[in-house]
């Protein structure tokens, strides 16, 4: 026995031996412009490489959206342009409509999982795990460069559909069957939909590449001190998220093959024995069930919302603590409610199914379940608030988005709590007051979180600031405007009217909110006109913005800070700083701020009290 | 200050297996997916049945020895009886193609007697999970074959037994699931 523990404690020795050989090769070899810009394995490298394809990716996504907004707000109106760039797509300067299913349905995939997914959690993930728990790349940082690599390949799939023939998938961005099973049911459900199954599949690959990734990192490879009660509340969110992903995402791909196979080797998992308009026949399928998808993508569908909010409740939390000058409050119930959160995200996914003739008496749990998570929803608001109070509030950009961020969700967050009633869905299921209450909530609450993030983390991305003046240009507008756009919504939705649908010219009822259409549609276009303006601010700042003079820019407290301005792979020029305490030690003993790293005085005040 | 280092660093588990732990559970929810695919579907109209067939039982035994030999060469390893390791891998691998094997004979077997794609009984199931399994039988072969290489390659001497006990505790893995999914089918046919 004694000889077996023995061999074991050797074999560790040698192991850390090996650990340190490579890192000594990290410094040494000369790096080439393709193992540093293009297969890189350094997780900052990576972060960058996610960031930039979730921002074409966001640019495609939002550019789609005006589109249709085009057609939503103007029914009436041509525009020759429009047959320029897409051709028979829009013949005559009118949308047609199969294009304006495909446009939806890419307009949701692409913002949901290829830049809200991808782009948020890729990005803030890889970069900053490794530097706030400090370690010098993640745990295993060639799984790290393959999950950047599937999503390539993912993305160009996704690209290459959008050129075929028959057009993009256009089944909605859940996909449902039957429609997304039959080819022959539309257009959009022919090759189109085939590449969207490949390339979603490579991307559940990419995302469980990475989760598994972000999870060892932050269980495994803190550095010396760092606990798992001090580490920053972005590590605790990035954490929850990983985890949610881990569990979720299977379950999903489980369902795609299944659909794939209904859709080439003819099985019922899906199908039954529907008769086609189109081919004048009946299916030879027999006893599928269109509900098993729901059931098998809301599995994966909802945690998917908290796999796109999460990361960003983190960001917003530390941004606003560094910027408020204050300890965020509540630290643990932060944590608490992020788990509670994580943990019902999987328990709610029926209220996406009110309506598809499922069992009431069933249906009350998942009202009961649903709106819990009001509960840590509202805890973690009040958390926020009470770290504004009274603060020494610095409105830089970050800290406005993330206000920004506050506001929106308690806005998107209320109309949930409608959504999560049975009996409102009835009515409210499927009209624009479901897509105000998912927008506001979680997509442009997100991108809010994620712009706190960028332009809080640029410094320490890119060496550089980006323009404060376009920067406060962008938040306003895009803060007024997403109210703008989406608060009349709910108005519309409560009238009844039907998401999805390419025109109300015929309906009489709907007809007074043409003036209101289009108006949302005008505040689209200035809108995202001022993300151009972003992007614009993010590449000239990348290489013409103020060069950064200190370490701390900021004077945060977290460990990142504490590396060179530009870290080289493997982060930290010597030693992985230890850690002596939490992250939130601001304006402490009279001091603004005391970094992680500085070893708890003799005299100071115990933590937790001010 | 070494020791303390190597205390610190054998509390922790390594993060290649903690990486293995977190996929497993991945996994399982793919599978945990694909099962309660399976329970929902059957209360469907038209719902059939089918026969396992013999040559399953075959394939579980193997893989089940399989399974022992892999600890056994596990154990070999961490006594450094090279020769005896790589004799118990090269079972082990060769266990497995014939699990593969017995398997592919299983399916065509069903596929025979009239089981097939159309319709809507449970053996479209049966085809897809268990092929899944097998898919992921084929990665632990792949990876056991960059073992046996990397153990008869006489340039690299290698005593961390961190990659041997990645492979074994996965090998057990897809062992387990395999039984699990054995039972599932006998019990809901």
């Amino acid at each position: 026995m004694s000889h077996e523990v023995n061999m074991h404690g050797q074999s560790e020795v040698i192991t850390t031996h090996e650990v340190h050989h490579d890192e000594h090769h990290g410094h040494h070899h000369k790096e080439t412009f393709i193992t540093k810009y293009i297969f890189s394995q350094d997780h900052k490298m990576i972060a960058k490489q996610f960031l930039v394809t979730g921002i074409i990716w966001a640019i495609i996504g939002g550019l789609f959206s005006v589109l249709f907004r085009l057609q939503l707000g103007f029914p009436n109106e041509t525009f020759p342009f429009l047959e320029t760039i897409l051709g028979k797509w829009a013949e005559g300067g009118k949308l047609n409509p199969e294009f304006y299913y495909a446009l939806t349905t890419m307009h949701g995939t692409v913002l949901v999982f290829f830049v809200l997914t991808a782009g948020l959690s890729g990005t803030f993930s890889n970069f900053l795990i490794p530097l706030q728990v400090g370690a010098r790349d993640m745990a295993s940082p060639f799984m790290n460069m393959l999950s950047f690599w599937f999503f390539f390949a993912a993305s160009i799939i996704m690209i290459a559909s959008l050129f075929v023939q028959t057009g993009p998938a256009s089944g909605g961005w859940t996909s449902y069957p039957p429609l997304s099973a039959l080819g022959d049911a539309s257009e959009g459900s022919k090759i189109g939909m085939d590449l969207w199954l490949i390339a979603m599949a490579l991307f559940v690959v990419n995302s469980l590449l990475g989760s598994l990734n972000y999870i060892s990192t932050i269980l495994n490879m803190r550095t010396k001190g760092m606990s798992m009660t001090r580490v920053p509340l972005t590590i605790w969110a990035l954490l929850f998220t990983a985890v949610l992903g881990v569990l979720s995402f299977p379950v999903l791909l489980s369902g795609f093959i299944l659909l794939l196979f209904d859709r080439h080797a003819g099985t019922s998992f899906y199908l039954s024995d529907i008769f086609l308009a189109s081919t004048q026949k009946a299916l030879p399928n027999e006893g599928g069930s269109a509900i098993l998808y729901q059931h098998l993508f809301w599995f994966l569908g909802h945690p998917e919302v908290y796999i796109i909010i999460l990361p960003t409740m983190g960001l917003v939390s530390d941004v606003m603590s560094a910027n408020a000058r204050k300890p965020i409050f509540g630290y643990m119930a932060m944590v608490g409610s992020m788990f509670a959160i994580a943990v019902l995200a999987f328990l709610v996914w029926a209220h996406h199914m009110f309506v598809t003739g499922l069992n009431p008496f069933l249906g009350a749990f998942f009202v009961l379940l649903t709106l819990l998570i009001a509960v840590p929803s509202a805890i973690k608001v009040f958390n926020w608030l009470t770290t504004l109070w009274k603060g020494n509030l610095r409105f830089t950009p970050g800290m406005l988005f993330s206000i920004g961020f506050v506001s929106l969700f308690i806005s998107g967050g209320l109309t949930g709590i409608f959504l999560g009633n049975s009996t409102l869905d009835i009515h409210l299921h499927d009209t624009y007051f479901v897509i105000a209450h998912f927008h506001i909530v979680m997509g442009v609450s997100a991108f809010f979180g994620m712009f706190a993030g960028l332009y809080h983390w640029f410094p320490k991305m890119f060496g550089r600031f980006m323009n404060n003046t376009l920067a406060y240009i962008h938040f306003w507008i895009t803060l007024v405007g997403a109210y703008l756009i989406f608060w009349p919504m709910h108005y519309q939705g409560l009238a009844g009217v039907p998401r999805r649908y390419l025109d109300f010219s015929g309906w009489a009822s709907f007809n007074q909110f043409d003036g209101l259409n289009r108006f949302i549609s005008i505040v689209t276009i200035i809108v995202f006109a001022v993300q151009l303006l972003f992007v614009f601010n993010f590449f000239y700042s990348m290489f013409k913005g103020r060069r950064v003079r200190t370490q701390n820019p900021w004077g945060a407290t977290s460990l990142e800070w504490t590396t060179p301005i530009n870290p080289g792979h493997g982060n930290w020029e010597g030693e992985i700083p230890e850690v002596h305490r939490w992250a939130y030690d601001y304006g402490k003993d009279g001091r603004e701020f005391i970094p992680q790293t500085e070893p708890v005085g003799a005299n100071e005040t115990p933590e937790g009290k001010h | 200050m070494e020791t303390t280092i190597s205390m610190d660093q054998r509390k922790k588990i390594h993060p290649s297996k903690f990486t293995l732990w977190v996929a497993i559970a991945s996994i399982i929810m793919m599978f945990a997916g694909l099962t309660s695919a399976y329970i929902v579907k059957r209360s469907q109209p038209n719902w059939t049945t089918f026969e396992m067939p013999v040559v399953f039982w075959y394939s579980t035994a193997v893989i089940l020895v399989s399974s022992v030999t892999m600890h056994l060469a596990l154990r070999a390893f961490r006594q450094r009886e090279r020769v005896k390791y790589r004799t118990l891998l090269t079972i082990t691998a060769i266990l497995g193609i014939i699990f593969l094997v017995l398997q592919w004979s299983g399916f065509s077997q069903i596929w025979s007697t009239g089981i097939t794609f159309s319709g809507a009984g449970g053996g479209q199931f049966l085809y897809i999970i268990a092929g899944l399994h097998g898919l992921h039988v084929i990665g632990g072969l792949i990876a056991l074959i960059l073992m046996f290489f990397r153990a008869f390659s006489t340039r690299l001497r290698n005593y961390n037994a961190v990659p041997v006990e990645v492979m074994a505790t996965y090998w057990h893995f897809v062992d387990l699931l395999w039984l699990y999914l054995m039972v599932f089918f006998m019990l809901l046919q």
